[in-house]
């Protein structure tokens, strides 16, 4: 168990019947060149680039899954959920004050920005936030730890596994139409789908 | 992405099963009053549309979203498929906030049913009079005897796909479907169920397991909850929707519904809405609301005016309140064996031994439960919230995504006043104000939640699994207008008409007094057959306030 599925990639599925053209439109979006910065500030993207780091490092990837960017364009693009819990403002908001009390709490502890600090400072800092044992005064009545689990984890762990590299790394058959799948029962696997590696 | 225009215009619609096709529709001018005006074409407002314009009734159906074309537009994608959620801003709170968004809305024409699980259950006879037969809660002023034909005819419509004989309940005869193949998570759920010794069964689904005019059966492609590519899935869209047009009735999409008007003798005279930008009126001798328990008990509020100065249909006060939701804690657990639960419709396999067995209980209501079958997106926030965990520690736990299994209830919650949508006074891009929704668990709720839980992974250990751990999360939205016998305590009719109002109606999962431990579509379509053949009675007998 938790063996990996060496050597599967789900894009080598491309032209297969498990995409469709809507399918790959929206995965070749995803897998270009990142877009331009536009939710962003500069320093709020470096902070953001060393935050995502340490919620899902990817030190075995040459080429990391661009999850800042990705984080940029859900929220330049306006794609958030909608609603709001009512201990949290709009999450255009929510997200630049608790971005700015993460890099406060920092300072504080460390006399250094966040992207400074050593991983393991950082890595305090993040569960500080998510336990909300934090210097309430620069989080502006927002609460730390539904602000780390509702919108920071959630929206970071989503976009991850949002990427065509983390399907192809949990062994997940990908896009599927039309073709879907046959074999469905235990330990059934159609050709199509992630062989697990051996024990 | 969202198309940005109506589509649904100029005497044609989308033909939901030809790509880039249209089919002709009616168009009805706005000065002349139509017999029906319904806003919302879900479950509720689709089934009614089609059910009206086939007794031969002039009608238009709003949806604030797009008429979407399924064949081109969806794609085997979670986070592409975001745009099928009902995304304008809203406030959850109370002690138990619900989340909201894609957990429970949809916004397009089809509603919801373009991205639900298809689970198709009839409710238990008793909980229709669960006051009188059962000790809780509140009867419903329609029993199981009343309802029984309307739930035959939605699982005909639907083509439901289920057993022969379903092991709980009164007889109902043979699916009109077969059964799908159960998946591996469904089977898991079987094996302990046997080991448990309680019953179990292919749940009854609405995607088809053999071809059915221009759907194809179902290719367990496993993106249900996103939007079927296919149209095996028997949705509002697919299903209600072209009957609706082929029998006359108008859909106008990207509509937005503001405000219903009354006249000087307090009837509804018809609808504003904005469409492209522009602000217009629908002249209606009758309105249908149908937005869902959100978005009904918004519009209704929303439409105050000199004569009803605490909005409409609301002598009673109740508008909005009685908000129940569905708890879903699950419980999860790790198997020697591939699972691969991403195969398939979600829930294939049920268990709803809970909803009709009353001994051993110390709670009142009840829950079915099903296997599960999420997808990496939504599993890894399910897994980040509910354990906190990130760093390696979330990458290695995902890594078991293809050996994971699982319950989770669609459990019972009870209908109190404290629990509402009510309007903050915060305004949307229409100038709106939007809602407020206030929820908290009774001490019943959460006894009903723990004994499931316990239950589950009872199961779960005895199918084979190990490191079982929980989560906590709700689906549907139902009460804020339920219809009862007494205006006093209750906002509608059994015909889903107001109290107060004798040309305005209801229609959607806001009527229902009790929530009941499974899933609430296939009621609310019966509700509104059966509304649709009130309708129809009354405006034989000429009881219709504004007769056609």
């Amino acid at each position: 168990m938790a063996r990996g599925y060496p050597g599967y990639d789900v894009l080598a599925k491309w032209r297969t019947p498990s995409f469709d053209e809507k399918t790959r439109e929206v995965v070749r979006r995803r897998i270009a060149q990142p877009p331009a910065r536009r939710f962003f500030t500069g320093p709020e993207q470096r902070l953001v680039e060393a935050i995502v780091a340490r919620l899902i490092p990817q030190p075995d990837r040459a080429e990391p899954i661009p999850l800042a960017a990705m984080l940029d364009a859900f929220m330049a693009d306006g794609r958030g959920q909608g609603y709001r819990n009512e201990a949290m403002p709009p999450l255009e908001q929510a997200l630049r004050v608790g971005l700015a009390a993460i890099e406060a709490e920092a300072r504080t502890r460390f006399g250094r920005s966040f992207a400074e600090a050593a991983a393991e400072d950082q890595d305090a800092v993040l569960r500080a936030a998510q336990s909300g044992e934090v210097d309430r005064a620069a989080w502006r009545g927002m609460d730390p730890a539904t602000f780390f689990r509702e919108a920071l984890l959630k929206i970071t762990a989503g976009l991850y596994y949002a990427h065509p590299a983390a399907w192809s790394e949990i062994g997940f058959g990908g896009p599927a139409s039309p073709r879907g799948y046959v074999r469905l029962g235990l330990d059934e696997s159609d050709p199509w789908e992630a062989r697990e590696a051996a024990p | 992405m969202t198309p940005e225009t109506p589509r649904a215009r100029d005497g044609r619609a989308p033909d939901v099963f030809t790509p880039g096709g249209f089919v002709p529709m009616a168009g009805f001018p706005e000065r002349e009053p139509v017999d029906f005006a319904i806003v919302g074409a879900g479950a509720g407002g689709a089934t009614l549309a089609a059910k009206l314009a086939e007794a031969g009734f002039s009608v238009v159906v709003f949806d604030a979203g797009p008429f979407w074309r399924p064949l081109d537009e969806f794609a085997s994608d979670e986070l592409e498929q975001q745009k099928l959620y009902w995304t304008d801003p809203r406030i959850t709170g109370g002690d138990d906030p619900i989340a909201l968004g894609g957990n429970n809305s949809g916004r397009g024409v089809g509603g919801s049913t373009i991205h639900f699980s298809m689970i198709s259950l009839r409710f238990r006879p008793e909980w229709f009079k669960a006051r009188s037969r059962l000790g809780y809660a509140v009867d419903w002023p329609i029993s199981y005897e009343e309802i029984r034909p309307y739930y035959a005819e939605a699982e005909q419509a639907l083509k439901v796909a289920g057993p022969v004989r379903y092991p709980w309940g009164p007889l109902r005869g043979p699916y009109p479907y077969r059964p799908h193949e159960v998946n591996a998570p469904g089977l898991v759920l079987g094996r302990g169920a046997e080991k448990l010794g309680v019953k179990w069964c292919a749940t009854p689904l609405a995607t088809v397991s053999a071809p059915r005019g221009k759907s194809p059966p179902c290719v367990y492609r496993g993106f249900c909850n996103f939007g079927c590519s296919t149209n095996a899935k028997q949705s509002a869209l697919v299903v209600w929707i072209p009957r609706a047009l082929k029998a006359g009735a108008e859909v106008r999409d990207m509509a937005m519904v503001t405000r219903i008007e009354i006249d000087r003798d307090g009837l509804a005279s018809g609808v504003h809405y904005v469409r492209e930008g522009e602000s217009r009126f629908q002249r209606a001798r009758n309105v249908v609301v149908a937005g869902y328990a959100i978005e009904t008990p918004r519009l209704l509020l929303n439409s105050a005016c000199p004569q009803f100065p605490d909005g409409l249909a609301n002598a009673s006060g109740l508008v909005g309140t009685h908000l129940m939701t569905h708890a879903s804690p699950g419980v999860w657990a790790t198997f020697e064996e591939e699972i691969r639960w991403y195969k398939g419709p979600p829930n294939m396999a049920v268990c709803e031994h809970w909803n009709y067995a009353d001994e051993g209980k110390d709670f009142a209501g009840g829950y079915a439960f099903m296997s599960q079958g999420p997808l990496p997106m939504a599993w890894a926030q399910t897994v980040a919230t509910s354990r906190g965990l990130w760093g390696p520690a979330l990458r290695q736990q995902m890594l078991r995504y293809n050996h994971t299994a699982g319950f989770a209830p669609v459990a019972e919650t009870e209908p109190r006043p404290q629990n509402r949508v009510e309007l903050a006074e915060e305004t949307d891009a229409y100038g709106l104000k939007i809602p407020k929704v206030v929820f908290g668990y009774s001490g019943n709720d959460r006894a009903l939640q723990r004994h499931s839980l316990r239950f589950m992974s009872e199961m779960l250990e005895a199918a084979g699994g190990r490191d079982l751990w929980t989560s906590t999360d709700t689906s549907h939205l139902l009460g804020t207008c339920r219809m009862g016998d007494d205006p006093r305590t209750s906002v509608v009719n059994a015909d889903g008409r107001t109290w107060d109002i004798a040309n305005l109606w209801i229609c959607d999962g806001s009527l229902f007094p009790t929530s009941g431990g499974v899933n609430p579509s296939l009621t609310i379509q019966a509700l509104a057959c059966r509304i649709g053949e009130r309708i129809k009675t009354l405006a034989r007998r000429g009881e219709l306030a504004c007769a056609p």
